[in-house]
């Protein structure tokens, strides 16, 4: 067994999201200058070349780079045979996002109840997911997710007989709902299978693959490849103002599911598009 | 910045109805900050026939809730949410007289007629421009509901905030005119 600090959880959740609110991805930085030469919009070109600058503004002047900074949402993979130094993992996580609002001066955007709402003014609690894998390394993806674009995010159970056109169809009317308020271009996370409660996670875990890394398996790398496609002549385009740059990317997360159903989830992400990891 | 139309608020009738959809506008002077909790709030004073806090008549409400101001700095990334959680409240805002709102994203049909009906406008900002969009604001003050938190009524001093029409006082809009135009000419090409 290899052992594992919890306050080094901690700190790394802390780091990671300092750094996520504040500095832009290189591959986010890339999909804006790739969308910038595509797109045939003169007013879509302007803004995604704002984009590109407000994200180089956001990094020399340590601000964040919108003030929505988001949910706080971990992915923890532990290892099998990591043991950690003390209980208490998940309240690590919890304070690693307290000291980063705190020390970054991020917004506080979470309230202690959904009905009676109340600001807990810390932006905890962060939304956990913890998964077991082999091996003796603990991996922390974090996620900094504004509203606007969760928001518009849909899931649906199909029926199978729906098939794979029925997902497109799916698909491109969540996009087209979502128009203007999610803040395009997106990067959209499409969970397929499993139930009611994986394919939501299945969609977010697709979100925060590496930015247009395609699905290892060929054909999903294909359907990635036509629905993008598909979804960049909705006419959308930046900030809704119509255009072509709809999406940045689009990845598919696939389990298997019952044989009576086919769920489906589509995870809207805005370009604001936050998420850093670490392997201890 | 050329050919941008300055405003200065408070607005007449006469400054908004000049304005059509698309045009670029610079914002400087007052310009006030709230979203959904302080709306809430004042649209019930306006129920209960209660002056609001601040006089809003003419004035422009930006919906944001900014980030917190670090040290030396006046305000934090300070960039427009989505407006339509604001429409619930937005036309009985207009009735009283707030004369522009600066958001993201499009508005319903009860607001884009309430633009008409109150001679007003709607203005976005570009969304996600937290950081670029703060440069532009030379003070913040709360003015009202500091237990709100970032959910507060703000008083800023803006210079050249940019923003564009995004519903003007005629009943047109931009969004619709323009993803019709894109997908139409998108769907065109193999
Ligand atoms: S949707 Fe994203 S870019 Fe737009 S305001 Fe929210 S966090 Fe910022």
């Amino acid at each position: 067994m290899r052992v594992v600090s919890v306050d080094k959880v901690r700190e790394t959740v802390r780091d990671l999201y300092k750094e996520a609110c504040v500095i832009a991805n290189p591959e986010l930085v890339q999909a804006f200058e790739n969308a910038r030469a595509t797109e045939p919009s003169p007013v879509g070109k302007e803004i995604l070349t704002m984009l590109i600058e407000n994200v180089e503004l956001a990094k020399r002047e340590n601000l964040p780079m919108c003030q929505d900074t988001g949910i706080a949402i971990v992915f923890l993979e532990i290892g099998e045979e990591v043991r950690f130094d003390r209980p208490g993992l998940v309240d690590g996580v919890h304070a690693g996002v307290r000291e980063a609002w705190k020390e970054a001066y991020l917004r506080a955007s979470i309230v202690k109840d959904p009905l009676r709402r109340g600001n807990t003014g810390d932006n905890t609690p962060a939304m956990v997911h913890v998964d077991f894998v082999p091996g003796d390394k603990v991996k922390i993806r974090v996620g900094a997710k504004g509203t606007g674009a969760e928001n518009m995010s849909k899931m649906k159970i199909l029926s199978p007989s729906a098939g794979v056109e029925g997902v497109k169809q799916f698909l491109l009317e969540t996009v087209k709902a979502a128009g203007p308020n999610a803040c395009p271009p997106l990067v959209l996370g499409v969970g397929i299978g499993g139930n009611f409660e994986e394919v939501t996670l299945l969609a977010k875990r697709a979100l925060y693959r590496d930015l247009g890394k395609p699905h290892p398996d060929a054909y999903y790398a294909d359907l990635e490849k036509e629905w993008l496609d598909a979804v960049n002549r909705l006419g959308v385009g930046p900030q809704g103002l119509g255009g072509r740059a709809t999406a940045l990317a689009l990845h598919i997360e696939t389990k298997p599911c019952h044989i009576g159903a086919l769920p489906v989830a589509v995870n809207i992400d805005c370009h604001a598009h936050r998420h850093k990891e670490a392997i201890l | 910045m050329t050919g941008d139309i300055r405003l200065t608020p408070p607005l007449s009738e006469g400054d908004v109805t000049k304005l059509g959809v698309g045009d670029r506008v610079r914002l400087s002077g007052t310009m006030y900050g709230a979203r959904d909790s302080a709306h809430k709030k004042m649209v019930e004073l306006l129920d209960q026939g209660r002056p609001l806090p601040v006089d809003l008549r003419g004035q422009v409400i930006f919906y944001v809730g900014p980030t917190p101001a670090p040290p030396g700095r006046v305000i934090g990334s300070a960039g427009p949410t989505t407006s339509l959680r604001m429409d619930a409240y937005a036309p009985r805002m207009y009735e009283y007289g707030v004369r522009a709102t600066v958001g993201k994203g499009n508005r319903g049909q009860p607001v884009i007629d309430a633009l008409v009906r109150h001679k007003a406008v709607y203005l976005i900002a570009i969304g996600g421009l937290g950081a670029t969009l703060a440069q532009r604001i030379k003070s913040a003050k709360v003015v009202a509901y500091p237990e709100l938190g970032t959910e507060a009524l703000w008083e800023f001093r803006v210079e050249d905030f940019p923003a564009i029409v995004a519903n003007d006082a005629r009943g047109r809009d931009i969004f619709k005119e323009g993803q019709d135009t894109w997908a139409r000419k998108l769907a065109a090409v193999a």
